[in-house]
């Protein structure tokens, strides 16, 4: 697809500018995985009410993994999430983004910081009376993009979550399907290194999810490394990528990348997700 | 870009919140109109009431034999004392025709004047009363008075007319000043709270802002914005009503009763001025203010 294309070289082209896309500590610590671009070393939430949120979980992720987070409620998805967007503080460890200790950054600092992460929430997160196209122009005029910017992106990443037709539609003239295309399409907007989604399919139907999900995928094979918390296991058997499994607040497997092709077009990921092999779970339908 | 990309997000919010917008203003609306009747009642009462305190005076009497060299050196000397407003000199036939009107039989029997020279002290402030008089009569160690000048008999302040009005006045000034401040407390309470309102609709937006990476100003500076138009929309509208009001009541009364004509109240258009521009300080602050408690994401 050509729109996927033009990310690829707006890729390429930003890695050989002088600084990279995450901001970069003075003094870089030491990652404990090297080259991983989310780097979390034993650690813990407590929250106020005394709730363990995260205890002790590490876990380090390579730029352009696909990673799926797994788990119960309550196992701890959300709180790594909420960490990593800075929402939340650790009670205990480090994080490291792109080989920075996000707590060194300082509260002005975190909305910068924020722009270099797409955030996908299961609830959409869109701003009521704005339109489709405003919408995912807001994530750019919040960084002081330009007009011309604006033009030149908008319509592009429309296109690619296939939203080009609903451009002048308010969300609440949208499926829930398309509401979550347009959360991806501003989580995508300025090409993040990092995307974050958190039950982005959680309120929709299994033919909706496998659009979501092939969006992601598509998005994920730009680079860009995406990162999806989800309790639908069929979804994540099905696509066979790596997947970490929480329960109260500690990671109890890390199943590696199964066999899959790495070339596998869009469109034959789509139809391998329509298929029932390999493992059809009926409780999940 | 920026500033354009301000205002159209201000006027947008605007117009997509009409309802609460128009509780904000309907706020400063009835604000500013209080005020600007209150202001106003307050000025003429503290004026009233300096009207009042203008009527503190001390006498200074001069001995009956004093000469009119005697009378020019103690105008000289009162004149050349601190805190010391005007001085007006009355002879002592004056004297005996103010009273001999006032009082003709008395001054019938009497036949002869037994009445001094006066001269009358009108003190800068009246509370500087008592200095005025401490000065041209200081206190001896025994408790008497002396007399800074030979030639004065006696300096009175008819100290229970002073004490009176003194204490009249400042109980009239004080309440006033204490309603006044009550007010202007009630009036950003009440704006701040409906500017809080009709932000709390929107802290999902503001939300939504931060999670795709706007900074505090970024978000907030349409709100400031809107505070401003709101302000300055509802100030303009309680204005027009104050100069209605000004014209189709106040001037016609004030050409029949003296009292709402004769203090120095503010000038009306200062007044105007500073309502306006009371009112969009408020809304603003208010709006930028009140938005702290829903960045803290």
């Amino acid at each position: 697809m050509a729109a996927t294309e033009r990310h690829l070289r707006r890729r390429r082209d930003r890695s050989h500018g002088s600084g990279g896309p995450l901001p970069r500590a003075a003094k870089p610590a030491p990652p404990a995985t090297p080259g991983a671009i989310v780097d979390l070393s034993a650690v813990s939430k407590l929250y106020d009410g005394g709730h363990l949120g995260l205890d002790q979980a590490s876990l380090a992720v390579t730029p352009g993994e696909f990673l799926f987070l797994v788990g119960s409620t309550g196992s701890g998805k959300s709180t790594i999430m909420k960490l990593l967007t800075k929402e939340l503080e650790p009670s205990g460890g480090t994080i490291r983004v792109a080989g920075k200790d996000i707590a060194d950054i300082r509260r002005a600092r975190v909305p910068y910081y924020r722009r270099n992460i797409g955030v996908v929430h299961q609830d959409f997160k869109l701003l009521p009376n704005r339109t489709v196209h405003d919408n995912v122009a807001y994530a750019l005029q919040v960084t002081g993009g330009t007009r011309r910017d604006i033009r030149a992106k908008v319509p592009d990443v429309l296109r690619l979550t296939g939203l080009a037709t609903k451009l002048h539609n308010y969300p609440d003239q949208l499926s829930g399907g398309e509401q979550q295309r347009v959360s991806v399409a501003r989580a995508f907007v300025s090409h993040p290194p990092l995307l974050l989604a958190d039950e982005p399919t959680g309120n929709l139907d299994p033919e909706t999810s496998i659009g979501i999900m092939q969006l992601l995928y598509r998005i994920n094979r730009t680079g860009t490394t995406v990162m999806v918390a989800t309790h639908d296991h069929v979804m994540v058997d099905k696509m066979r990528r790596r997947v970490l499994e929480l329960a109260g607040g500690r990671v109890v497997r890390d199943q590696p990348a199964g066999r899959y092709r790495d070339d596998e077009s869009t469109r034959e990921f789509a139809a391998r997700m329509r298929s029932d092999a390999p493992s059809f779970d009926p409780r999940q339908w | 870009m920026r500033v354009s990309f301000f205002l159209r997000e201000a006027t947008r919010a605007l117009k997509r919140n009409a309802a609460p917008s128009f509780a904000a203003m309907a706020t400063v609306v009835v604000t500013v109109l209080v005020l600007g009747v209150f202001i106003p009642i307050v000025e003429a009462t503290t004026g009233a009431a300096d009207t009042v305190r203008g009527k503190v005076i001390a006498d200074v009497y001069l001995k009956t034999n004093a000469t009119q060299r005697d009378r020019e050196r103690v105008q000289r000397l009162i004149e050349g004392t601190a805190k010391v407003g005007s001085v007006e000199f009355i002879s002592k036939e004056r004297a005996y025709a103010e009273e001999k009107k006032r009082d003709p039989e008395v001054y019938d029997v009497l036949g002869s004047n037994p009445l001094p020279d006066t001269f009358r002290v009108t003190p800068e402030r009246p509370d500087d009363i008592g200095d005025v008089r401490n000065a041209l009569a200081p206190l001896a160690p025994g408790g008497e008075r002396t007399v800074a000048d030979g030639a004065i008999d006696e300096v009175r302040n008819r100290e229970e007319d002073t004490n009176k009005i003194l204490a009249a006045t400042s109980v009239v000034k004080l309440t006033i000043a204490g309603l006044a401040v009550l007010l202007v407390i009630a009036s950003i309470l009440l704006i701040a709270n409906t500017i809080r309102l009709s932000l709390y609709a929107r802290r999902r937006d503001v939300e939504v802002m931060k999670l795709v990476g706007a900074t505090d100003w970024f978000i907030r500076w349409p709100f400031v914005i809107e505070g401003i138009i709101v302000g300055a929309l509802g100030g303009i509208v309680a204005v027009l009503v104050l100069i209605v009001m000004k014209i189709a009541i106040v001037d016609p009364l004030a050409a029949d009763f003296a009292l709402i004509a004769a203090p120095e109240t503010m000038n009306f258009g200062l007044l105007i001025g500073l309502l306006l521009a009371a009112s969009v300080a408020v809304s603003a602050l208010g709006s930028g203010l009140s938005l702290r408690r829903f960045l803290r994401v």
